[in-house]
């Protein structure tokens, strides 16, 4: 061991300062592990170049197709040899981690002790963007041995490729009062009921899944995800009226106009005089105590979060709780990003049949996207090419104006069979009120 | 080699084992939280229950020696349990707000920042880079940490007038994702094709699909089957890349930075937005990045000092007009800022407001 350290005047520069620095990090491996010497020797020169020097490959584990991220060296000398040998194969595993992002400290001396022992790097990062544990840094003829060790611990790989990919919840119920269901466990049911199509790739391209307790959407799914499923409610924001009343005291009538009754966006929040305050079965209240009732018309609450969160544990969410589904989410290849639009306004998520429901929405939108996708095309793209009327036609999924935000304003449709498909609306409205 | 076994097909794993007692104890139970202090929170149950929540930044990639010494603080000074946030922030636990100070101590003696929380400059969510993609155009932990060097009293402070999240990403896929500020490479020419690997490397049919402007077609070059960009088309936006290595498109040199701002993933107030082009044509400049992190400390003052309390970067620039944010910002304003792209006329001003 031992390999000399090579100098890196570039990186040297990144240990400087008050943040963390992963250079220090990178180099204390580097004491008695010759991969990462040469690691930060390529990572040096790639400072100094500005070029990347990794290609992928085909590196996997037994059984599985996808997963592990294979990754070598193209920075070589005349001969075609490594400028640095030993981390010539340095590849990623990724690994699902518990949902919710949780860790006892003997979870984390164990993960690093199975990553150590088994060839791995020292090296990980908690988390990638898609929610995995990266291993970084395992040559070829050790990524069976660690994947093995950290499955024997009961983990398991997660997505690479044209694939499901690893999913991501909010600390939600664990921790915060706005949680409107169980995230952890809709992403288990999910995602474990799925796992062909992670370990396996073979849909047209990936497909992510991702849980947000509340519209808050504290891991992004709407606009990161295929299918988001956000936590909301359908009765009243239910009141703490002491709470409320506590941040009256501490905050006073400028900060409750401006913060919280100027900053609703449908202005579903009003001040109304006590003495002239009517109850009604759609309107939240509080006495603010000084002859004043704060008021929401929830008929015209869009869910969006504000008040509750100005005002926390003093308005909270409704007790009729459930989830919206968005379809459609992504980044920026080929057409642009493209924010997830609603295909379920609504749907309880509480009992076992609730999630079972849930599961075969997930299902079926993956049928789907793997049946009518082109290839390298996401759901969003999917839907922008055959339009969103196509796709709720193939999920069997009735229309609901909650999809949209204005109906069309061209003539370019064609509608032979309009009263047939007001019919179809009038039997909507009927099921839904039933 | 030894026998080889099928895997255990377990999948996302049941977070109950390794979560706190008094979480999993109240959990779906919760009825009020506070933020006592930067990098602090307090949650209390339905049941009276209270936790403490201390918030520390990270590296994100660690040394299995760091991850270690804070695995040895969850068990000195808390209570064995941490979480991650989608920032790579490491989050301590405690039922007893007694051990906030000392916890926070600890941290702070190892080197490690408390913030992170409400109206903060929170941990920049990134990607890659030279460490481990097969495209960046720029590294990535690097960035990041130069930034967060920059950045650091406004992650340990809590000053801005709502939170502020950032992202970087190294190439146009932002794979770092939408953000207050999001900083990602843009490059300006078109990739330089090495034509005796193309036939071999590249399934050329996909490499055509791939192109967002279909400037690429298939072509004989020197007698061997290649491709060739149509370089008045190009929008040099590297999607060709990815499926063909030989179509080089980072450059030491027109490989800029773009700086685009007011996304916001929550749907408080307004629905969630992307964000929008501010600057570009930065330079690449390793190791520290200093132009990057002028024009994003600009951007965070200006936003600091004329934002109002809970307006996001893009509930402010919705208040105050565009046409305010560059002037405020001294940012140039160039055509490159007015969209072109398809449905980009929706993005034009089609009224007579104007503020004058």
């Amino acid at each position: 061991m031992a390999k000399q350290m090579i100098d890196t005047p570039n990186l040297d520069e990144l240990e400087k300062g008050p943040w963390p620095s992963f250079v220090t990090g990178l180099k204390r491996l580097a004491k008695d592990n010759d991969m990462m010497v040469d690691l930060m020797g390529q990572l040096e020169t790639s400072y100094q170049t500005m070029k990347g020097y990794w290609k992928g490959g085909t590196v996997g584990v037994f059984g599985y197709g996808g997963g592990v991220i294979p990754r070598f060296t193209e920075l070589k000398d005349e001969n075609h040899k490594p400028l640095f040998p030993e981390a010539a194969e340095f590849h990623t595993l990724r690994i699902q981690p518990p949902a919710g992002m949780h860790y006892t400290s003997d979870l984390l001396r164990k993960m690093c002790d199975a990553w150590s022992e088994t060839g791995g790097s020292g090296l990980i990062a908690f988390h990638g963007q898609s929610g995995d544990i990266m291993l970084q840094g395992c040559k070829t003829e050790d990524v069976q041995k660690a994947f093995d060790k950290f499955n024997d611990m009961g983990f398991d790989l997660g997505g690479a490729g044209p694939a499901l990919r690893t999913s991501m919840s909010c600390v939600g119920s664990a921790r915060c009062e706005m949680s409107c269901y169980d995230e952890a466990k809709a992403l288990r049911t999910v995602i474990n009921n799925n796992l062909d199509d992670m370990h396996r790739p073979s849909l047209p391209y990936k497909f992510k899944f991702k849980f947000s307790g509340c519209p808050n959407d504290c891991v992004n799914a709407i606009q990161r995800s295929d299918m988001a499923t956000i936590g909301t409610w359908r009765d009243n924001i239910r009141v703490n009226e002491a709470q409320v009343q506590d941040y009256y005291k501490h905050h006073g009538m400028n900060d409750l106009v401006n913060d919280v009754i100027s900053k609703c966006p449908t202005k579903a929040v009003t001040l109304v005089s006590s003495d002239k305050f009517k109850a009604s079965a759609t309107v939240s209240a509080a006495n603010l105590g000084d002859g004043n009732t704060l008021c929401i018309d929830n008929k015209n609450c869009v869910r969006c979060m504000h008040c509750l969160n100005v005002i926390p544990g003093g308005l909270l969410p409704g007790n009729d709780k459930g989830v919206s589904i968005l379809v459609g989410g992504k980044g920026v290849l080929k057409i642009g990003a493209t924010m997830g639009t609603v295909v379920i306004p609504f749907m309880k998520l509480e009992s076992d049949e609730d999630f079972e429901k849930l599961n075969e929405l997930a299902r079926n939108i993956l049928d789907f996207f793997a049946e009518n996708a082109l290839e390298h095309e996401r759901t969003g793209e999917m839907i922008e090419r055959i339009g969103l009327t196509n796709f709720l036609e193939g999920m069997d999924i009735p229309v609901d104006p909650r999809m949209i935000k204005e109906p069309r304003s061209n003539p370019y449709f064609r509608s032979d069979d309009w009263d047939e498909q007001v019919e179809k609306w009038n039997e909507y409205k009927q099921s839904s009120a039933a | 080699m030894a026998e080889l076994r099928p895997p255990i097909e377990s999948g996302a794993p049941d977070p109950m084992p390794y979560m706190h007692p008094v979480m999993v104890k109240n959990y779906g139970k919760w009825s009020f939280h506070s933020h006592p202090k930067p990098g602090v929170l307090y949650h209390r149950a339905e049941s009276g229950d209270e936790i403490w929540t201390v918030k520390a930044g990270t590296a994100r990639q660690m040394d299995h020696y760091t991850i270690r010494e804070l695995a040895d603080i969850a068990d000195q000074f808390a209570d064995g349990f941490v979480r991650f946030t989608a920032r790579s922030n490491i989050e301590y636990m405690v039922a007893d707000g007694s051990k906030v100070e000392p916890l926070i101590k600890a941290l702070n003696d190892k080197g490690y920042p408390i913030g992170g929380t409400a109206n903060s400059v929170s941990m920049i969510a990134h990607t890659q880079g030279f460490l481990h993609c097969d495209i960046p155009g720029t590294d990535a932990s690097g960035v990041v940490k130069a930034l967060m060097d920059e950045l650091y009293d406004d992650f340990v402070k809590c000053e801005m007038p709502n939170r502020v999240k950032l992202s970087t990403s190294c190439c146009e896929i932002n794979c770092g994702g939408q953000a207050d500020i999001a900083i990602i490479v843009q490059h300006t020419k078109p990739p330089k094709i090495n034509h005796d690997l193309v036939a071999n490397v590249c399934e050329r049919p996909s490499v055509v699909a791939r192109c967002p402007v279909a400037a690429i077609r298939p072509a004989l070059v020197n007698g061997k089957p290649s491709l060739e960009v149509d370089e008045k088309k190009c929008i040099c936006c590297g999607a060709c890349f990815p499926p063909c290595p030989p179509m080089q498109i980072n450059d030491p040199v027109h490989s800029k930075i773009a700086i685009w701002v007011g996304g916001k993933n929550s749907n408080a107030r307004s629905k969630p937005t992307f964000h929008k082009l501010v600057a570009s044509g930065l330079p690449n400049t390793a190791p520290r990045w200093p132009e990057v992190a002028e024009v994003v400390k600009k951007i965070l003052a200006t936003y600091k000092a004329d934002g109002k309390p809970w307006e996001r970067m893009n509930d402010w620039i919705e208040r105050i007009g565009w046409p305010a944010f560059f002037e405020k910002t001294g940012l140039p304003f160039t055509k490159y800022h007015i969209d072109n792209w398809r449905g980009g006329r929706a993005n034009l001003n089609a009224s007579a407001h104007i503020r004058f």
